[in-house]
């Protein structure tokens, strides 16, 4: 029984790709998986030779199979990378604990150097901590602020030219439903984007973007590739759970959804003429900031004066500090917050271009 | 598939696998062996009857984490002896003694 793959014609198909609705098999699916990668990476020039790049890995199944599929692609069209791991401690015990000993045997399987950096080590809190002070309601926000910071200086420790994370095709789908959602129009325009943050931090890509989860999860299992699959204790995400069911409703009547969500959210475009804010750094930590301190340098000034609240308001006009959103998910790894400079509250009202 | 031990004609053997953190509904044990009673009357089990089945006699919280109306979640993958099962008809894909049949979610952290 079994029928055959659509492309070899001579393997029984595995499984069908969303994508193209092609039933393919293994072999067929992986060579087809890896080089549609291969492909995003060179059409938009994600890498140059020599580049050390630094894989934003938590141990889930994107960064895992990202550091395991950019290693290989790595061999394979000679990019003459320098691959390493980076991994984020937030101090959640019993959650973290766990997914970083996935980081460390990736770190052996694949050969790739890691560094752990904690939060404990870089803001004087674990998210333990930060919990235990603030209580459950503004964590994510907290720790999506502090993660990409930390981020940002884990891969200066390791002296990382760019910063790549596993953000695939339904995580994007989804963040665009949101923003739309929200009428976040400057956010809308610019979470397509597969390479953000050149003007100041350092860049972060994304090479999974047309990436579909489930061909990811499929290729890790039919791999037999070591990830963890909890989600974060913290984690409320009622309204982003709420986008995510329904894109997955999508996906099931019509899988190409996700791609054509993703067109939609491409389309998007402020015109030239909005006044973005002006870059800086933060006068306290010297983290790139628009405002007089940075977003993380706030709400660490607001927990060590025991006033956790500060800088969670929805101010704005706020001249002198930045603040943050409180409807702040944090994902895995995901970067779907506020980018330091980037405030909404600062982004005029602006016009589209279609 | 085998018939090769000795089975009884009305249950189907099968091996189940829950993974991608689906297997937190399931007592946090990945891996279950199982013994499924046909439905008095028909000669052979299907996967919409199996979902039914697991439901009510192997999960342990929140079905709705597992199965939406009469098929699962969407966002969970399954596979019947290593296919997926969007190529064998899906719900209505029939079982056979010794198949193994995984469930992974794709909706847990990434
Ligand atoms: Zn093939
Ligand atoms: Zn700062």
């Amino acid at each position: 029984m079994g029928r055959f793959c659509d492309i070899c014609l001579q393997k029984r198909a595995a499984l069908r790709r969303p994508k193209t609705l092609q039933q393919v098999c293994k072999d067929c699916f992986y060579l087809a998986f890896e080089e549609e990668i291969h492909q995003t990476i060179v059409e938009n020039q994600i890498f140059k030779p020599g580049e050390r790049v630094a894989v934003g890995a938590s141990g889930g199944k994107d960064s895992t199979v990202l550091a395991y599929v950019l290693t290989l692609l790595n061999k394979r069209h000679g990019y003459g990378l320098d691959v390493f791991l980076l991994s984020i401690d937030e101090g959640i015990s019993g959650y973290r604990d766990d997914s970083l000993e996935t980081v460390k045997r990736n770190e052996k399987q694949y050969g790739v150097p890691l560094l752990v950096v904690s939060y404990k080590s870089l803001y004087g809190w674990t998210m333990d901590e930060i919990v235990s002070e603030i209580g459950r309601k503004n964590n994510c926000t907290f720790c999506g602020v502090f993660r990409r910071q930390a981020l940002d200086r884990g891969a200066v420790m390791l002296g990382a030219n760019k910063l790549v994370t596993g953000h695939n095709a339904d995580d994007m789908a989804e963040t665009i439903l949101l923003n739309l959602l929200r009428g976040d129009i400057a956010r809308l325009s610019r979470c397509t984007s597969i390479i953000t943050g050149e003007e100041g931090a350092l860049p972060r890509c994304k090479p999974f973007k047309y990436t579909y989860e489930k061909e990811i999860v499929m290729y890790a299992y039919f791999k037999k590739l070591d990830y963890f699959s909890t989600e974060c204790i913290y984690s409320p995400n009622a309204y982003r759970g709420f986008a995510r069911e329904f894109i997955k409703d999508l996906e099931a009547l019509r899988p190409r959804a996700i791609l054509d969500i993703i067109k939609s959210g491409e389309s998007f475009r402020i015109s030239l003429d909005v006044k973005m804010p002006e870059q800086g750094v933060c006068e306290r930590c010297g983290y790139i900031s628009s405002q007089k301190w940075c977003k993380a340098c706030v709400l660490l000034d607001g927990l060590n004066r025991g006033l956790p609240r500060l800088g969670l308001n929805r101010t704005r006009t706020s001249k002198k500090s930045s603040s943050v959103n409180e409807d702040g998910y944090c994902g895995e790894n995901k970067d779907h917050h506020v980018r330091p400079g980037k405030l909404r509250g600062n982004v005029p009202r602006s016009s589209l271009d279609f | 598939m085998g018939t090769d031990s000795v089975e009884s004609n009305d249950t189907v053997h099968l091996n189940l696998e829950f993974g991608g953190g689906l297997e937190i509904l399931f007592g946090s044990i990945k891996c279950h062996s199982v013994d499924i009673p046909l439905n008095s009357g028909s000669e052979k089990l299907k996967m919409e009857h199996l979902l039914v089945w697991v439901r009510d006699n192997l999960l342990q919280e929140r079905p709705e984490f597992f199965m939406k109306e009469k098929s699962v979640r969407p966002g969970v993958l399954v596979l019947i002896n290593d296919c997926d099962w969007e190529l064998c008809e899906r719900l209505n894909a029939t079982l056979e003694n010794n198949d193994t049949v995984v469930f992974i979610s794709t909706l847990h952290g990434g």
